[in-house]
């Protein structure tokens, strides 16, 4: 099988391509930067930025398959930023993907796509929400997996997952986050840190992806639908940053900061911050309300459809962490 | 069949589907053709058994939408609004007769050929039964709620009613505001939500969509010269010939029909039974989930058993009072009550039991009444008791252990005609309303009463052994406390099975640190003590009061909850002799922890140590003692040992629920139509037909045969992998040392839930547990995924007991804390 991977440059994207490459088949890996060291040689590696559509459609040539996962993440940025590369991106893919016959998309979403700001305790992947002005990137990415499902059809099968809290060794997000803080002494729980959380270690991600590209196809029980990919392992916030901090042998000290101060801290600073600077902020709201709330969703109609069981528990996941970490 | 869509996006908004909603012309008796809007599911087969569901006032078919959506495609369901109500057309003021005609027009239009099912509340179900009357041939059966046919003997119109009715305020109150209208769904009950209130009221926002609430209120016949007297009064009198079956679901918080009303129809109807909703109010069709009720009433009609239950024991049995007067050793005590200080010789209990017996029968007390026992243990208790077997009245019997509240339910719910405890106790029944209606008979007034020296004496005729004795009350440790029938043969057989396991002889006498339990004594014909305690609280039972009520009588057995041994434990010194003669200690109620039973044993050396299952409904099923425990070792939840000699115990293959038989199998549940039908499965095998009791724990049989307990079925974990049973977990979790008590518990949907572990620790923690706790839980539960491990100071128990944990209490506490929101 020949596929085309985009967003390589991210931890998930890279380790799918690395999985489909290890078994055998034939990879495109497509990235706005030129490949790096991560990525086994065996690929075929295209620079290109998702928005040039003729770009696109050439690394498309000859796929079976496309796992579609180049996005721009974060809050800073103008509204075009996130429009272009997230929606007028996927809608490239999809061109690609009818020009050269590709008969199978995986396109890889986000929980937030449908975040209400609610808890979500055991839930199902509930449809993607448009119309919210607060989150550049969710709404960006709602838009584009409700025009990705759309272009589910019979000749082409579309599914979207979303990955949810996606962290492993050399993760820059969820565990370089804490870990900086943490060794600054500056870590912070929002919320009373009872919010059970449902997080994703990385290999269970990287199969997880893999297994839905093998059960999709046209006609298939996953095609046209959105799934929430996790572990299945909630644990508290409290419980997972000890954990983390445990890992990388740090102390757990953290200051505790209200929820209600959380939510409005995060929404000043998500107003104001992208005026100041370029770089990622230490709160959103977004943030404040992942941690503050339960997050954690029902897992069977994923694990059925698309025959998948994650590989590594949480607390495997946690040694693994430590071992990546004492070898630093 | 024009449909607006402003109105499709109302309904919607109310949860309704628009699909559900249409018009239909129906010719009119009175000659006109009028227009019925109705609500029905499209798409359900025609051949499907019809259920037509009738409002009362002042609601619409809004009123059934929870029903139509629980109830399943296997019914054809129809919720007309009646004329002038709801959406349908508004007609001119229509009389209770020409209602009833007005349905039959609407179900000749329908076109339903086979017999349908007519579900009914308020007003409705007068209607509902002024058509059965007239078409009994259509109907194939009637689930009314809430709702009534005649004002009972005794009593007056529901005031609500008549204060609407009342000339001057009726015009306000129905028509001229909403005040009828809206305050309808604000009577007591579980709640109507915002929406559904607002849904209610939807029709009836402007004053002329009123009218059909007011003319219903004015067609209340409260009086013999209310043009619709007459015609109701017909129908009531018709209803004792109705051939069908009737049940009756009740929400028994109901200011308007309450519980009289729902007795009254049951004195009507010959084929009825009656579920009261505790908690539930008027609109209770809407407040709970009533679909189950409706399918159970249909399919317990379709399915008849042909073979008929086996009759477990023909010949007349001995009667519980039967070794009073010819107790051996007659001058031995027969009862002492340490709280009290005193004690009855033999012949003396005979002749308060006789005395008591007549007095109550002069007091208007006879055979097949019911009578509130609120006595607290003491002589005068089983005294009365058996006074009341004797002369066949229903002992009903709630002990303050279900706490005060439950205490109130279970009086109001059990509907006493006699009440008899201490002054206090009447003013209970009075001031707080438990059973305003019945008779109050003071305790202390019995005993000035002229002496009856044996029980054989007594005038008043004996009750037959299928009689009903006693209702005794479930602890409510899983739900509200629930009312259980006995008869006087299931009585004697269960007093039979305790003789048996326990080779009761004679020369036996027994401490009851339970108070149900003394009540055993004088029928076994042995010697019983009450000890010095708090009945509401178990765990006040200290060593030397137990020691003391053994000396009173020369105690051989003893009898205490788990928590009540636990605290003997706790405060024993070196000076317990008396203890030191028993030769058996029997604890149930809840698990026994092994440690409880190895100290109790050092107390009292010569003696066996027994844990006896079983529940409320049935008691003993199976019996352990330490030695085989010891023996047996740890296994998948709590072992109970072998079933006892004549019970006979199933495990259910589906869902490893428990289910038990024998002949002192307690005869059903008390006004809990439902929890009984659904509790007493009959199974077939060989020809012959058995009741079972499903105990509602969950567990399994080993190879040797013994018993293991894993929790109860409404505790079990639905988790993505599987069911997951409680008591497995918490053994393994009490095995770590600092661990005093765990519970296991589910959060999340049913099928998704995720596990988490809450532990009473010996340092007192409370809150998240630490780093190490959680990994020691979590190695010990391997390879069981806990989403959390949780710390408390103390587990929620039940009052009764003291000792069976409330899962279903840890459980949502821990959803709320576990969903990130403040406690």
């Amino acid at each position: 099988m020949k596929v085309l991977v985009t967003g390589t440059g991210s931890m998930l994207l890279r380790g799918i391509a690395n999985e489909l490459i290890n078994r055998g088949d034939e990879v495109v890996c497509l990235q706005r930067r030129p490949a790096d060291a991560g990525i086994n040689q065996n690929s075929k590696h295209v620079s290109a930025d998702i928005r040039d559509v003729e770009a696109v459609t050439s690394a498309a040539s000859g796929c079976d398959a496309i796992i579609h996962g180049a996005a721009r993440v974060g809050i800073v940025g103008k509204w075009h930023d996130f429009q272009t590369t997230n929606v007028q991106g996927t809608e490239n893919v999809i061109t690609a993907a009818k020009k050269q016959n590709v008969s199978r998309l995986v396109f890889v979403s986000t929980p937030s796509v449908a975040h209400t700001g609610q808890s979500l305790v055991g839930a199902p992947a509930t449809p993607a929400t448009i119309g919210r002005k607060s989150s550049f990137y969710a709404e960006s990415k709602a838009i584009a997996e409700r025009i990705a499902l759309d272009a589910n059809s019979e000749h082409l099968a579309v599914l979207a997952i979303r990955p949810h809290l996606v962290w492993g060794p050399g993760d820059t997000q969820l565990i370089g986050r804490i870990v900086e803080r943490a060794s600054n002494g500056r870590l912070a729980i929002i919320g009373n840190g009872n919010a059970l959380v449902d997080t994703t270690y990385v290999d269970n991600a990287v199969s997880g992806h893999v297994a839905a590209l093998d059960a999709l196809h046209v006609g298939a029980n996953c095609a046209g639908k959105a799934y929430v990919l996790s572990n299945g392992e909630p644990r508290t916030v409290h419980e997972l940053f000890r954990s983390i901090c445990s890992a990388a042998n740090l102390p757990y000290e953290p200051r505790h900061i209200p929820l209600v101060t959380g939510l409005f801290l995060g929404s000043v600073v998500e107003r104001v911050w992208p005026l100041l600077r370029s770089s990622e902020p230490p709160i959103t709201r977004f943030v404040a309300e992942q941690l503050g709330t339960a997050h954690w969703f029902d897992q069977r109609s994923f694990q059925n459809d698309c025959s998948w069981t994650p590989l590594v528990t949480l607390d495997e996941g946690f040694s693994h962490l430590a071992q990546w970490f004492a070898a630093q | 069949m024009n449909k607006a869509s402003p109105l499709d996006a109302t309904l919607a908004s109310f949860g309704l589907d628009p699909s559900w909603s249409r018009t239909l012309e129906v010719p009119s008796h009175d000659g006109a053709v009028h227009r019925w809007h109705l609500l029905g599911k499209p798409g359900t087969s025609d051949k499907a058994p019809v259920v037509l569901c009738l409002h009362g006032n002042p609601t619409w078919s809004f009123l059934w939408s929870r029903l139509m959506h629980e109830l399943g495609d296997e019914f054809r369901i129809i919720a007309p609004d009646q004329l002038s109500m709801g959406l349908s057309e508004q007609v001119a003021s229509r009389s209770y007769r020409e209602r009833v005609a007005d349905l039959s027009d609407l179900i000749n239009a329908l076109h339903i050929s086979a017999p349908m099912w007519l579900v009914a509340q308020d007003w409705g179900g007068a209607i509902a039964m002024g058509y059965a009357v007239a078409h009994p041939e259509r109907i194939a059966g009637l689930v009314l709620s809430n709702t009534g046919i005649a004002i009972p003997v005794n009593r007056r119109a529901p005031m609500l009613i008549r204060l609407a009715a009342a000339t001057g305020l009726h015009r306000f109150v129905t028509k001229n505001t909403q005040i009828f209208v809206r305050g309808t769904p604000l009577l007591p009950g579980r709640g109507i939500t915002r929406v559904q209130r607002d849904a209610l009221a939807f029709p009836y926002r402007r004053r002329q969509s009123r009218h059909g609430v007011a003319d219903f209120v004015a067609d209340a016949p409260l009086n013999e010269k209310h043009v619709s007297f007459r015609d109701i009064a017909h129908v009531a009198e018709q209803l004792p010939n109705l051939d069908i079956p009737v049940r009756l679901v009740w929400g028994s918080r109901d200011p308007v029909f309450n519980d009289d009303f729902a007795h009254d129809l049951m004195n009507r109807f010959t084929n009825v039974a009656l579920h009261r909703i505790a908690d539930a109010g008027h609109l209770a069709v809407l407040e709970t989930s009533v679909a189950p009720l409706v399918r159970a009433a249909i399919e317990e009609q379709a399915v008849d058993s042909p073979v008929p239950l086996a009759e477990r024991s023909e010949n007349e049995v001995a009667t519980l009072w039967s070794q009073i007067d010819h107790w051996n050793n007659v001058n031995e005590i027969a009862i002492s009550d340490a709280a009290a200080d005193s004690s009855v010789t033999r012949p003396e209990f005979a002749a308060r039991v006789a005395t008591y017996a007549e007095e109550l029968h002069r007091r208007g007390v006879h055979h097949g009444d019911r009578i509130a026992i609120l006595v607290s243990p003491s002589i005068d208790l089983i005294a009365v008791v058996y006074a009341c077997w004797r002369i066949g009245a229903v002992a009903v019997i709630a002990d303050r252990g279900l706490g005060l509240r439950g205490l109130r339910n279970a009086v109001r719910a059990s509907r006493v005609k006699f009440v008899i405890g201490p002054v206090r106790a009447g003013a209970a029944v009075r001031v707080l309303r438990w059973a305003p209606r019945s008779v109050f008979i003071r305790l202390n007034t019995l005993a000035s009463a002229p002496v009856v020296s044996l029980v054989a004496d007594v005038t008043a005729p004996e009750p037959r052994p299928d009689d009903l004795a006693a209702v005794l009350f479930t602890s409510g440790a899983t739900g509200p406390a629930k009312g259980v029938r006995y008869t006087h043969r299931q009585l004697y057989a269960q007093r039979d099975a305790l003789q048996r396991t326990y080779a009761i002889t004679p020369h036996d006498s027994f401490v009851a640190a339970f108070a149900p339990f003394a009540l055993y004594g004088p029928a076994l014909g042995i010697a019983t003590g009450l000890a010095d305690m708090d009945v509401t609280s178990p765990s006040t039972l200290t060593a030397s009061a137990l020691d003391d009520a053994c000396r009173r009588i020369n105690a051989t057995m003893v009898f205490a909850s788990p928590a009540a041994l636990a605290n003997v434990v706790a405060t024993a010194t070196d000076s317990l002799t008396h203890l030191r003669n028993v030769r058996l200690v029997m604890s149930a109620g809840a698990p026994v922890p092994i440690k409880t039973l190895h100290s109790m044993s050092a107390l009292c050396p010569d003696a066996q140590l027994h844990t006896p299952y079983g529940m409320t409904e049935m008691l003993p099923v199976a019996d352990v003692s330490l030695d085989q425990l010891v023996r047996i070792g740890d296994g998948q939840g709590v072992c109970v040992g072998q079933p006892v000699e004549g019970c006979e115990v199933l495990v259910d293959t589906l869902n490893s629920e428990v289910m038990v038989s024998g002949p002192w199998m307690s005869a059903g549940y008390d006004s809990l139509w439902f929890t009984e039908y659904s509790a007493r499965p009959v199974h077939v095998s060989n020809g012959q037909a058995t009741k079972w009791h499903r105990t509602g724990d969950v567990g399994h049989l080993d190879g040797e045969g013994n018993l293991w307990i894993e929790g109860r079925a409404v505790h079990v974990i639905h988790t993505s992998h599987g069911a997951v049973a409680p008591v497995p977990l918490e053994v393994a979790t009490e095995t770590l040392p600092t661990v005093v008590r765990a519970a296991a518990v589910g959060v999340g949907p049913i099928g998704a839930q995720q596990i988490v572990i809450v532990v009473e620790t010996s340092n007192n923690e409370n809150g998240q547990a630490s780093a190490q706790l959680s990994r020691d839980v979590r190695t010990a539960l391997f390879p069981q995924a806990i989403a959390a491990v949780w710390t408390t100071k103390h587990l929620p128990v039940d009052i009764r007991h003291n000792s069976k944990i409330d899962r279903t209490a840890v459980s949502r506490e821990m959803s709320h804390l576990l969903s990130g929101r403040k406690k």
